[in-house]
C-alpha cells in the first residue's frame, strides 16, 4: 500500500518534469500561451486525479469483491451456515491470512486464507497496473495537447477550482453520512421493536434482548417493554438540569462581572483561566467525578443522614455543570459587551446604579443572546458522554430524585456498542436509534439557539 | 435616604455575587488540577528494593561468557528461589512465600534484563533494584491507611513488619519510573506504561491532521473566495455550523456505521480514529481559515490583480500565505480538542487492552484518553495513580500546545 502511493507520487512528479521540459523546448523559438510549469502541472493532474479516483474505487470495492469471491469458491461449505457464522468464519480466515494462527484451523479455513492471500496479491497487481496505465494514457494526452497556443494555465485553474469546490462539499457529505448511517440502522432496529414502544415505553432493560441471541426466532412480546426511551430521557434531562443549575448562575454572573465590573487586568487573567475548564478533556472530568465528587457526595449524604447512591445523577450533573461554565460565560460575555454603550449611559443618566442598569437595561436587551448561549450549553450537555459514562449508573431508573442512580442516552449508546457488537441484534442496533434521537435533539436546540442569537444581532447592528 | 442605602447595599451584593462566581469558577480549575496532580505525581515514581542477588551460573544453567540469546532463554525461577532462601534463612517456607509477594511478580524478567545489560555479574553477587509490588508501592508512597483491620488489607501484618525492616535497613527506595514511559499497557500496574497510548494518539492525530487540514483549507478558499452566494453555498455553511455542534459520540456512530461496517476498514485502528476525528476538526479549521482569509486586506488582492495575476494566482500565491498563521492557530486548537476526545473512539473499538506499542496507523491502538478511561475502570489503587499520571501528561501536552498556538498567533499575526 505504502509503495503504491509512493510510486504514484514519483510518477506524477516525472509527469510534471516531462511536461515542463517539452514546453520549454517548444518555447525556444516561439512564445508560449502559459508559463512552462503550468504544462507540467497539467501532466501531473492528469496522472494524479484519475489514479486517485480509480484507487479509491478499488479500495472500497476490494472487500466487497473479496466476499463475493469467497462465497463463490466456498459455496458448498458456506451454504449450511447462518449469517453470523459466515461473518465469524470470514473474520477468522482474514486473521489467518494476516498470519494470526492458533494452530487449530480446519482445512477449509486454511484454504480460505490461502485464497485471500492470492486475491490480495492479485488486487495489488491490479492497482499497479491501473497506476501505470493511467500514467501512460495521461502522458500521451498531455503530449498531444502541448502546443504554443494551448492555454494550459486556464486548464489547470479550472481543474483546481473544481477540486476545491468538491472539498467544500465534504461538509455536506459528512452530514449525509451521519444521517444515512443513523437512519439505516434505526430502520433495522424498528424491524425488531415497534417505534411507538421505543418512544413511549417506560421500561429500559436491553438485557432482555440478550437471551434471544441463541435462538433465531425473536419474541417480539419480550422486546415490547425492553427498549423504552422515557427513562433515559428523564435521566438525561435530570443530569442536564443539575448541570445547568451550576453553570447558568455561575457562568452568567462571571460574564456580568468580567464584562461590566472587572478591571482590565483581572479580566485578562480570569477569562483564559476559566476557559481552561472547556479545554480539559471530558475523560478527565469523568475520572474526577467518579473518583472525587461521587464519594464526597456520598459521604456528605451519609453525614446528614441521606442515602446517596455512589452513581447518583448529582455527581455527574455537578461535574458537567463545572465543565459547561465557560460555554455560558464566554458567549454571554460577548453578547453583554455587544450591548451599545448608549443604553448604559442613558440608564446612568437617569440615576440608576450599576447593578440596576445591568438587571433592568443590559440583561433584557441582551436576553436573546443569553438564552441562545444557554441553549447551546444545554445541547452540549445533552451530548456529553464521558462524564456520564464514568460517573452515572448503567441501570435505568424512572426517577427525578438526583440522589438515585440514573442513566442517560449517551451512556446507553456506549454500553450498547462496547464489547461484542453483533449487528443482527436489537441490543446493539438500539444505539443508532438513540443516536438519531440525540442528533435531532441537538439539531433543534442549535437551530433555536442560532436563531435567537441572530435575531438579537439584527436589532443593534 | 434609607432607600439610597438599600440600593447601594444591593449594588454591593450584586457585585459580590459576580466576584464570588468568578472566584468559584477559578477555584474549580484549581481544585481539579490540584487533585489530579496530588494523586498523579506518585505515578511517575516507583518503589524498589535494593536486594543483593547472587547470579549463580549453575542455577541458571549458563556457561561462562553466555551470549545474550542464552541469558534470554535461561530460567531464573531457581535462582530467585535460592536467593530468597539464602537471604531469609531465619524464616519458614510459608513466610518466605509471603515475603516474595512484597516484590513484583515478574522480577525474573527484571533480573534477566539486568544480567543481559551487565553480563559481567554472572557468578558474582551484586545489589539489584527490584520493583516492589503495587501494594507495597502504595504503602511506601503513603496512599495507604495502615490502621485498617488486617483482613481488609491486601498486605498482612507480617509483610508490613518485613517491609518496615527493609525501610530501616534503607533497602527501600523511591526511583523514577522509566518503564511508565517506555512500555505499553499491562495487566499489572507495576509494568503498565503510556508509550503505547501515546503512539496511538500520535498516529491518530497525524491522520486527522493530514486529512482535515488540506480539505479544510481548500473548502474555505472556495467558500470565501470563489463561491457565489446561492442555495448550495448556504447549504454548505449551514452544514458546517451544524457539524460543529453535533455531539462527538454521533461521529463515532458514523465511523462505526459507514467506515467499519460499510467500507470494511480495520477496527480499533488509528486510521479509522483519525478519519473520525478529522470529521470533527474540519469545521473548526474551516471557521478559523475563513476568518483569516477575510482579514487579508483587499489592497493585497488588488495589487496582485493589477500586476496581471489570475484569480487563482492571487489566492494561492498571496492571500493564502498571509492567512496561514491564523489558520494554523485554528488547526492547532482543533487538533488539541481532538486529542482529548474519547467518546467517538469508544464507538470504533479504540478502547481495548493492547500490550504492543503500535508501529503504524493500521495496527490496533488506543489513544491517551481511551487509556485513561480504561485504567480508571480498574479498581486497583495502583492503576488509579497511573490514570492520574496519564492525565497530568495529557494536560501538560495540551497546555504546551496552547502556548505554541498563542506564540504562533503573536509572532506571525499581522495587524493591517
Amino acid at each position: 500500500m505504502f509503495y503504491s502511493v509512493l510510486t504514484l507520487f514519483v510518477l506524477s512528479f516525472i509527469g510534471f518534469y516531462l511536461g515542463k521540459r517539452k514546453s520549454i523546448k517548444l518555447s525556444q523559438n516561439i512564445k508560449l500561451a502559459s508559463l512552462p510549469s503550468y504544462y507540467g502541472y497539467l501532466a501531473m493532474l492528469y496522472i494524479l486525479i484519475p489514479t486517485l479516483i480509480a484507487w479509491f474505487v478499488l479500495l472500497v470495492g476490494e472487500n466487497f469483491v473479496l466476499e463475493k469471491y469467497l462465497f463463490l469458491i466456498l459455496k458448498e461449505f458456506l451454504i449450511s451456515m447462518s449469517g453470523s457464522e459466515v461473518q465469524l468464519f470470514f473474520i477468522k480466515i482474514k486473521n489467518l491470512s494476516e498470519g494470526a494462527s492458533f494452530g487449530n484451523e480446519s482445512d477449509i479455513e486454511l484454504l480460505g486464507a490461502q485464497k485471500i492471500i492470492q486475491f490480495k496479491n492479485l488486487f495489488l497487481l491490479l492497482t499497479y497496473l491501473v497506476i501505470f496505465l493511467v500514467t501512460a494514457i495521461a502522458l500521451y494526452l498531455v503530449n498531444k495537447k502541448i502546443s504554443p497556443t494551448f492555454k494550459s494555465q486556464r486548464h489547470v485553474e479550472k481543474i483546481v477550482n473544481l477540486f476545491i469546490q468538491l472539498c467544500s462539499y465534504v461538509a455536506i457529505l459528512i452530514t449525509v453520512g451521519i444521517f444515512l448511517s443513523l437512519v439505516f440502522e434505526t430502520i433495522n432496529f424498528f424491524g425488531y421493536v415497534n417505534p411507538l414502544d421505543f418512544l413511549f415505553g417506560i421500561n429500559w432493560n436491553p438485557n432482555k434482548a440478550f437471551v434471544i441471541d441463541s435462538s433465531d426466532v425473536i419474541d417480539k412480546d419480550i422486546l415490547k417493554d425492553a427498549f423504552g426511551i422515557i427513562p433515559l430521557m428523564t435521566g438525561t434531562l435530570l443530569v442536564v438540569f443539575l448541570a445547568m443549575l451550576v453553570s447558568i448562575p455561575l457562568g452568567l454572573m462571571s460574564a456580568i462581572y468580567l464584562a461590566e465590573y472587572a478591571p482590565k487586568r483581572i479580566r485578562d487573567i480570569s477569562k483564559p483561566v476559566i476557559e481552561i475548564l472547556a479545554g480539559i478533556p471530558t475523560v478527565v472530568y469523568g475520572f474526577f467525578a467518579a473518583l472525587v465528587v461521587a464519594p464526597k457526595i456520598a459521604d456528605l449524604g451519609e453525614y446528614i443522614g441521606l442515602d446517596v447512591s455512589s452513581e447518583s445523577a448529582l455527581a455527574a450533573g455537578l461535574t458537567m455543570g463545572v465543565m459547561i461554565i465557560p460555554f455560558v460565560s464566554s458567549l454571554s460575555d460577548d453578547v453583554i459587551r455587544a450591548v451599545p454603550q448608549s443604553l448604559r449611559d442613558g440608564s446612568y443618566a437617569l440615576g440608576a446604579t450599576k447593578s440596576e442598569t445591568i438587571i433592568k437595561v443590559i440583561l433584557p436587551s441582551a436576553l436573546p443572546g443569553i438564552i441562545g448561549s444557554f441553549l447551546l450549553a444545554i445541547s452540549r450537555a445533552i451530548g456529553e458522554t464521558m462524564i456520564v459514562v464514568m460517573a452515572a449508573s448503567l441501570q435505568a431508573n424512572l426517577t427525578i430524585n438526583p440522589l438515585e442512580p440514573t442513566t442517560t442516552i449517551t451512556t446507553q449508546i456506549v454500553t450498547a456498542l462496547t464489547g461484542d457488537t453483533e449487528f443482527d441484534n436489537p441490543k446493539t442496533l438500539v444505539a443508532f436509534a438513540l443516536g438519531l434521537t440525540l442528533f435531532f435533539a441537538t439539531l433543534l436546540l442549535n437551530y433555536f439557539a442560532l436563531r435567537t442569537v441572530k435575531k438579537y444581532r439584527e436589532q443593534y447592528d | 435616604m434609607t432607600n439610597l442605602a438599600k440600593r447601594k447595599k444591593a449594588e454591593l451584593r450584586f457585585r459580590f455575587y459576580g466576584i464570588f462566581s468568578v472566584f468559584l469558577s477559578l477555584l474549580f480549575v484549581a481544585i481539579l488540577i490540584f487533585n489530579i496532580c496530588l494523586s498523579g505525581i506518585g505515578g511517575f515514581y516507583k518503589t524498589i528494593f535494593l536486594t543483593s542477588i547472587h547470579f549463580d551460573q549453575k542455577l541458571l544453567n549458563l556457561e561462562d561468557n553466555a551470549s545474550e540469546e542464552q541469558i534470554r532463554n535461561a530460567s531464573f525461577s531457581k535462582l530467585i528461589k535460592n536467593n530468597f532462601d539464602e537471604t531469609f534463612k531465619d524464616y519458614s517456607k510459608d513466610e518466605i512465600k509471603q515475603i516474595k509477594k512484597l516484590f513484583y511478580r515478574k522480577i525474573d524478567i527484571e533480573l534477566k534484563n539486568f544480567l543481559i545489560s551487565n553480563p559481567e555479574f554472572l557468578n558474582k553477587t551484586t545489589k539489584v533494584e527490584l520493583t516492589a509490588s503495587t501494594h507495597i508501592d502504595q504503602i511506601h508512597k503513603g496512599n495507604f491507611d495502615r490502621s485498617v483491620q488486617e483482613k481488609h488489607r491486601k498486605v498482612n501484618n507480617f509483610q508490613l513488619e518485613i517491609y518496615d525492616k527493609f525501610v530501616e535497613d534503607q533497602k527501600v527506595k523511591k526511583v523514577w519510573n522509566s518503564t511508565y514511559f517506555t512500555s505499553g499497557d499491562s495487566r499489572d500496574p507495576e509494568s503498565a506504561g503510556v508509550a503505547g497510548s501515546v503512539m496511538g494518539s500520535v498516529f491518530t492525530i497525524l491522520i486527522c491532521f493530514l486529512l482535515s487540514f488540506p480539505i479544510a483549507i481548500f473548502a474555505s478558499i472556495y467558500l470565501q473566495e470563489f463561491a457565489k452566494t446561492g442555495k448550495i453555498t448556504d447549504l454548505i455553511e449551514i452544514n458546517i455550523n451544524n457539524l460543529a455542534a453535533v455531539p462527538s459520540i454521533i461521529f463515532g456512530l458514523l465511523g462505526l456505521g459507514i467506515l467499519l461496517n460499510f467500507f470494511g476498514l480495520p477496527r480499533s485502528t488509528a486510521l479509522v480514529g483519525g478519519i473520525v476525528l478529522s470529521f470533527m476538526t474540519l469545521p473548526t479549521i474551516i471557521v478559523a481559515c475563513r476568518s483569516s482569509l477575510r482579514a487579508v486586506p483587499p489592497s493585497i488582492r488588488e495589487a496582485a490583480l493589477a500586476l496581471g495575476a489570475t484569480k487563482n494566482q492571487v489566492v494561492f500565491h498571496h492571500v493564502l500565505p498571509l492567512a496561514m498563521p491564523g489558520t494554523l492557530t485554528g488547526a492547532i486548537i482543533g487538533l488539541a480538542r481532538a486529542i482529548g476526545e474519547t467518546a467517538p473512539l469508544l464507538m470504533i473499538g479504540m478502547v481495548a487492552f493492547i500490550m504492543d506499542i503500535p508501529s503504524n496507523p493500521l495496527e490496533p491502538a488506543v489513544g491517551m484518553p481511551a487509556q485513561i478511561y480504561l485504567w480508571s475502570e480498574s479498581s486497583e489503587r495502583g492503576f488509579i495513580e497511573k490514570t492520574s499520571s496519564a492525565i497530568i501528561l495529557l494536560l501538560i501536552f495540551l497546555i504546551v500546545v496552547n502556548f505554541v498556538s498563542v506564540y504562533f498567533r503573536k509572532k506571525y499575526e499581522k495587524k493591517w
